[in-house]
This record gives C-alpha cells, sequence and structure tokens, in this order.
C-alpha cells in the first residue's frame, strides 16, 4: 500500500517516503544516477543546473543539524533555491496542524518537501495532502524510515563489496527505536542480501522482528561473527531512561564495538554508522577511526544520493539524462580515495 | 398513532421467529404479532414487502458528545445518526466534558435526550469522581438519575485498591461495572497492536498482555467483591480464551466487541490509515478470526458500535498523534450484516448480537417484538448496498475505515416509541 503512494502508476517514483515495498530497480536507479553525481562532487564546478528554478523546502519538524545540511548542500549542486524551516520551534508551537503549515508553504509555490518529523507516517500524511506536482522526501519520521540513509547505505556497501548477493550483513544496537534500521533493512532485503542480522538486547528489539526478514542475535559475539558489514546505531541517550538499559557502561561492555569483538567479523568486514557517533558507548573510538571504518564516505557518498533522489523525484526528462550523462563518468571511479 | 406493518420479514430473535408477519403498533406498544387485535384501524399503513422488520438496535457504547465536546458532534446529530442506523436503544460512556459523575448531569442529559426524536439514551455513569480513579462516585444517586452501569470509559483505575472498592460497592446495590481491560502501563505511548506491523512501521505497540494481565485481575476482583462485570471491548484470542474460562467457572462475566474488529486487522494499518487507529488497536488476523468465532459461538455476548465522532483535525494527523476511534452508529447493522454473511449465519442469529442479547446487557426492556413490547423497530433492506461517504454518514463523526467502501442493509424506517423517527426511501 505505501508503495503505491510513492510511485506513478507507470512505477516512477513521485514520493521518497520508505524503502519498505519499493521495487530493486528503484533502488538501483537511485545508486546509479548518485554514482554518476559523485564525480560531480569530486570536480571544481561542484553545480549541475538540473533544478534549475525548483523550491525545495527543507521542513524540519524535529531538530537535525547533519541530515538537513546534506540535504541542502545536495539541493544546491542541483541550483535548486532551497528554504530551511525548522518548525519545531515556530508555527507548531503557535497550535498550527501539520497540514495547515504544510498547506501554507505548498501556497509559496514549492515544488519539493523535504520532511522529518518525530512522528512515524508523517511523511504519508503530508504526501497524501499534497498538490500533484510536489514531491515529499521522507528525510526521517519517528521511528519508521530514514530512506535516504538506507539508501546512501546500500551506496556504500556496494562501493566497497561490489554488490549484496553473497553477503552476510549485521544491524546493531536499538533496532526497536530506530527508523534507520528499519530502512537498512528493508533495503538489503529487496536487493537481494541473503543473511541480514539484528542484533542487540531484548528490550530494543521489536516483537516480531523476524517478519522484518532478519534473523536476531541477542550476543554481539554471535551476531558479528563470519559478517562482510556491520552497520551500528545511535543510541540514544534517553534509552537509559524507562528502564530499557541499566547503563551507557553495560551496554558498551556487550554491545559495544570494539577492535576485539570486531575480529569475529570477516578480516574484511567494513564498519558503518550513520552519526552522530557516540564513541565509548555503541562503538569504540579505535573502531570509529580504524582501518575498517567508512564512516566519512557515507557521509560524501550521502550527498551524491539525496542529489541523485531529488533529480530522479523533481528533475523530469532531465533526472532521466542526468542519469545517463553521469553514468558514463563512472568509469573514472571518484571515490577511490575512500578506499580502506 | 397506530401503525400497521404489513407483508415484512419479521424477525425477532428471543421469540425464534422469522417468518412473513404482519405487526401491529398502538400506543408505543406492540399489540399484535400475525393478527391485528379487534377494533385496529391503522393511522399510517407501512408496506414493508422486500424489507426485514425487527427490534431496534440496542448498541451498547456510542459516545454523543454531550456535554462538553460539542465541536466534535452534538446530541442532535448523533441521535439522528443512530435513528438512521436503526439504533433505538443506546448506553453512553462517562467521558463527557465533564464526566457523568454527577447525578445533575445525567438528569440534564437524559431530559435533552428526550426532547428530541432518537433512541432511547441510557447514560453509564462514572465509577470515579471525574474518572481519575481516586474517590467512588454517588453510584446509588447516579442510578436513580438514570444510569444503567457504571464504568470508567478510556481511563484504567491505577490503584488496584480503589478500583476493589469500587467493584465492591458497585455490588452492594447489584450495580453491573462495564470496564475496558487495559493495564496502562504495559500501554504508554503505545498506538497500534504489538506485532508485525507496528515492527514494519516504527510505531510504538500495544501488546496483549496489556489486555489479558487487565482481565486476569478483574476477574479475580470480581470472584472476591461479587461484582457484575462487562468486559469491553475485547480485541484479542487469548482474552477470549480467559472469558471462556471464567464463564465456565460460573463467573456473571459478560463481554462485548466493537463491530470494526470483526472485520479489520492490523494489516489495515499497513498505511497509516488515522481511521483505523481505534483503541483497543486492530489486531492480528488470528485475533480477528478468534474473536469472530467467539462472537458466533456466545462467549462474546454482543456486538457494539463503540461509536466515536472524532473532528477532522484530531484526525488527520500523523497516524500516532491521531485521536483514536470511529463513527459507527450507522455501519452497525451492516458491518453485523456483513460479518452474518461471510460466517453463514442465518440473519436472525446476527441480529441477535445487535438486538436481544445488548438488551439483556443493558437491562432494560427492548430487542423484541412480542405483544406488549416497545414499539422499537428497525425496518431495512437486506438486499440494498450503499457506498459509505462522508455525505451518506449523518454523524458529524465521518472517521470510518470504511470510507469509499460498499455495505449492505439499508435502513428503511427507523420506529421508536411508537413513532417513526426515521424514513428513507432513497436507492
Amino acid at each position: 500500500m505505501s508503495a503505491n503512494l510513492q510511485l506513478y502508476p507507470d512505477g516512477r517514483l513521485r514520493h521518497l517516503l520508505t524503502l519498505d515495498g519499493l521495487p530493486a530497480r528503484i533502488l538501483t536507479q537511485i545508486l546509479d544516477t548518485a554514482a554518476g553525481f559523485l564525480s560531480v562532487t569530486e570536480q571544481e564546478v561542484k553545480k549541475v543546473p538540473l533544478l534549475r528554478g525548483k523550491a525545495i523546502f527543507n521542513l524540519f519538524f524535529e531538530p537535525s543539524t547533519r541530515t538537513r545540511t546534506t540535504f541542502e548542500i545536495a539541493a544546491k549542486r542541483l541550483s535548486a533555491d532551497v528554504l530551511n524551516l525548522n518548525i519545531a520551534t515556530s508555527s507548531q508551537t503557535k497550535g498550527e496542524t501539520l497540514l495547515d503549515t504544510v498547506a501554507n508553504l505548498a501556497a509559496m509555490h514549492a515544488d519539493m518537501f523535504v520532511v522529518r518529523h518525530s512522528s512515524s507516517g508523517a511523511a504519508h500524511l503530508i504526501a497524501r495532502q499534497v498538490a500533484p506536482h510536489i514531491h515529499v522526501v521522507n528525510a526521517g519520521d519517528g521511528r519508521h524510515a530514514h530512506p535516504t540513509q538506507g539508501l546512501l547505505d546500500m551506496y556504500t556497501i556496494r562501493h566497497y563489496k561490489g554488490g549484496f548477493h553473497n553477503l552476510r550483513v549485521a544491524v546493531v544496537g536499538d533496532i526497536l527505536h530506530s527508523r534507520v534500521a528499519r530502512s537498512q533493512i528493508n533495503a538489503l532485503t529487496t536487493l537481494g542480501c541473503p543473511e541480514v542480522r539484528a542484533v542487540g538486547p531484548k528490550t530494543l528489539m521489536p516483537r516480531d522482528a523476524e517478519s522484518l526478514g532478519v534473523h536476531v542475535h541477542t550476543s554481539l559475539e554471535s551476531g558479528i561473527r563470519d559478517v562482510d558489514v556491520v552497520m551500528m546505531l545511535r543510541l540514544q541517550n534517553e534509552r537509559m531512561q524507562g528502564a530499557l538499559l541499566p547503563s551507557p557502561q553495560e551496554y558498551y561492555k556487550y554491545w559495544g564495538l570494539t577492535p576485539e569483538k570486531l575480529k569475529l567479523a570477516k578480516p574484511d568486514a567494513i564498519v558503518m554508522h550513520p552519526g552522530p557517533m557516540n564513541r565509548g558507548v555503541e562503538i569504540d573510538s579505535n573502531v570509529a577511526d580504524g582501518g575498517q571504518s567508512v564512516i566519512l564516505p557515507q557521509v560524501t557518498f550521502g550527498i551524491a544520493v539525496r542529489m541523485a533522489v531529488m533529480s530522479i523525484l523533481a528533475g523530469g526528462e532531465m533526472g532521466v539524462k542526468s542519469e545517463k550523462c553521469y553514468a558514463a563518468m563512472m568509469h573514472r571511479d571518484p571515490t577511490a580515495l575512500h578506499r580502506p | 398513532m397506530k401503525i400497521h406493518i404489513r407483508n415484512g420479514r419479521l424477525i425477532d430473535p428471543r421469540h425464534g421467529i422469522d417468518a412473513r408477519r404482519d405487526l401491529y403498533i398502538a400506543a408505543g406498544r406492540v399489540v399484535g404479532v400475525g393478527e391485528a387485535p379487534a377494533d385496529f384501524h391503522a393511522n399510517r399503513v407501512i408496506d414493508a414487502e422486500g424489507l426485514v422488520v425487527c427490534p431496534g438496535l440496542v448498541d451498547l457504547s456510542a459516545r454523543l458528545r454531550e456535554p462538553g465536546l460539542e465541536y466534535r458532534a452534538t446530541l442532535e446529530s448523533e441521535m439522528r445518526a443512530a435513528a438512521a442506523g436503526g439504533v433505538t436503544s443506546l448506553a453512553c460512556p462517562p467521558d463527557t466534558d465533564p464526566p457523568l459523575d454527577e447525578p445533575g448531569l445525567v438528569e440534564m442529559l437524559k431530559f435533552r435526550a428526550k426532547s428530541m426524536p432518537g433512541p432511547r439514551v441510557y447514560p453509564v455513569g462514572a465509577l470515579t469522581w471525574k474518572l481519575r480513579g481516586e474517590r467512588l462516585t454517588e453510584m446509588a444517586e447516579l442510578h436513580e438519575a438514570g444510569c444503567v452501569a457504571f464504568s470508567q470509559a478510556d481511563t484504567p483505575i491505577l490503584d488496584t485498591q480503589v478500583l476493589q472498592r469500587a467493584m465492591a460497592y458497585a455490588a452492594t446495590f447489584g450495580f453491573p461495572v462495564w470496564l475496558r481491560p487495559r493495564e496502562p502501563h504495559l500501554i504508554k505511548d503505545g498506538v497500534a497492536h504489538d506485532g508485525a506491523v507496528a515492527a514494519r512501521l516504527g510505531l510504538p505497540g500495544i501488546p496483549v498482555l496489556s489486555e489479558t494481565i487487565a482481565i486476569a485481575t478483574l476477574m479475580l476482583l470480581a470472584r472476591e467483591t461479587g461484582a457484575r462485570v462487562h468486559l469491553c471491548r475485547l480485541s484479542s484470542r487469548e482474552a477470549i480464551d480467559m472469558v471462556r474460562r471464567a464463564k465456565h467457572d460460573g463467573l456473571p462475566v459478560t463481554c462485548d466487541v466493537n463491530v470494526h474488529h470483526l472485520h479489520l486487522t492490523e494489516m489495515d494499518v499497513a498505511d497509516f490509515n488515522p481511521n483505523c487507529h481505534l483503541y483497543p488497536p486492530l489486531r492480528s488476523q488470528r485475533d480477528r478470526e478468534a474473536i469472530r468465532a467467539a462472537v458466533a459461538e456466545g462467549v462474546i455476548d454482543a456486538v457494539c458500535s463503540d461509536h466515536a465522532p472524532v473532528d477532522d483535525d484530531a484526525k488527520e494527523r500523523p497516524f500516532q498523534e491521531a485521536e483514536p476511534g470511529a463513527t459507527g452508529l450507522e455501519l452497525l447493522l451492516p458491518l453485523t450484516l456483513r460479518w452474518g454473511r461471510e460466517t453463514g449465519l442465518g440473519l436472525g442469529q446476527a441480529l441477535d448480537y445487535v438486538t436481544r442479547r445488548p438488551a439483556e446487557i443493558l437491562g432494560v426492556d427492548a430487542g423484541h417484538l412480542g405483544v406488549g413490547a416497545p414499539a422499537d423497530l428497525c425496518l431495512f433492506d437486506p438486499e440494498a448496498w450503499w457506498q459509505v461517504t462522508p455525505g451518506s454518514l449523518r454523524s458529524l463523526g465521518k472517521n470510518s475505515p470504511f470510507l469509499g467502501m460498499e455495505v449492505p442493509g439499508r435502513v428503511r424506517y427507523t420506529i421508536i416509541d411508537g413513532h417513526i423517527d426515521f424514513e428513507n426511501h432513497t436507492h
């Protein structure tokens, strides 16, 4: 059902709300388009005119610096006009409803909304209400989905591992509250990864987690044994309240990724993290800054992936052209710098 | 007013009648079934050819939103909706603003309801003052003012000792206690069944345990206090199993289910449809099948609408922020008929769960059509299907999971206390 809201009747992408239910061909199209843009980010001229004259509104109902900034950079490199609205601190506190806010902004001739909200399903609600020419990109809704993060993680894995079909991947941490984990799991299962593991204590695991298509491991040691990719999740400080976990120290001792534990994974395993990291809680600094870490390249790839998403959504014919044009530049392999 | 209803298919679950019989009404009572009493001269003859003539529906839970919540719906609008749905008696929960915790409020509500056309209104009084779960209400006084039972609506009593005392005090007078089984600490910010769909959509979950732990407590307290407990809106297979056992053990417990739970599951939430945000939540397919079977089996005693008109501003929000509830008065009959058709139950047996059985739980003279019975009737066309749209609903609540769908059963006449309170001849 979600997929229908995201796709035009002819199967093209209309909104990006969740990776759940999106066909593999669309995920691959986005990754391929991003590969083309990555050459742009490495060039002197960092701008392409694909979205010139388009207005992109960053609607952040929840504070965020990193994600908002990468969306802003991506939009500017596509030559779009970008408006950042931190609504957490403005009209919502005056009692305006979410849909009223969106209707008002749509009247200002927006072409795209990039939305972050603390409630699962907020982006769906907006997508159902907007005029046909407006596109919605979910930049994180509650515990539900963070599709561009999931896509940039897939880009990273494909970049370093060449594909998904022979991989064993572990997602480690607070699966229950993580929109990142859900999007990663959706993407991995769609792209054909044969074994996805969810690793964490039972208090941070959704009921029926297996129904997401993962193998559940409560121990980090068994969870990362022989994996090709370790995807760490951020542990929010508030999880120490509400009797979910006793202390950051105990969490670190049992689920924190240290160099010793990382040895259980394959020798060439890569370590990822969506940021911002809590060093000494979910990840040891020696791992975060170590040779197997691809955490900084993830950020770079994130800009290309967001450019790809926005150009495919709003670029129309231009978006298709960009895909063809930049695909030709792929052979230059601009990301060689980031190889571990 | 003397009414002769002729050529209809009379269904009276209590007397086991399902046959073509004429019905004669005078002075608010049924005065003849099949044969006219001597010297009967009708002022009005209704030709019920092709229609089912049955007792008016009895709804165990319909929020009329008065007093205090008139921006959602008004007594007028919801009384009209009830009549349009063939409902002739309804119980309204005490979660108004202020709650129904004082005799004056109850008298006013009853007086207002009587002054307008529409169903007989039976208020359910608050079990504790302001529903806060701290102090008992004046139950005996409230009963004299017209309350038929006592309840906490959606607000559970946190202090088990207060709950025990409230049940014991109600049992002193033999007043029934209507409670929703919910252990609030296991719910907190939960909005959806804690299962596969909530895991996928990242919605905070409401576990089945929140229902079963509460039922375990209530059953033990019922045994201890001797209170007559009616469990409102069961949602899970485990809960049904517990009630079946309690009944088998001889506890005087009854229970009901929201008609929506006969049809929908957690899967209906899967595109974040706020109209499917109900409390208790829509659960798994396994639970829905158990509910359907338990109603047919009689473990579940009644089906109700759990009518809750919610204004658009409170509904058109992200799923977890949207207020739970669905409009239901006008869908109780169609959805019960649809369940009856799908499960192969006869029309009479299906109607039993929305007429005779809830009337018995309510403890009022309704839900049957023998000579001398109150002339509360519903005449409907079982073969007429209609589309649920905001415009087709008279309730001010337009929030329904069934919007856009076709449902069977169109009410043609609703007769309450011998008066035709609703008439509809459109197709």
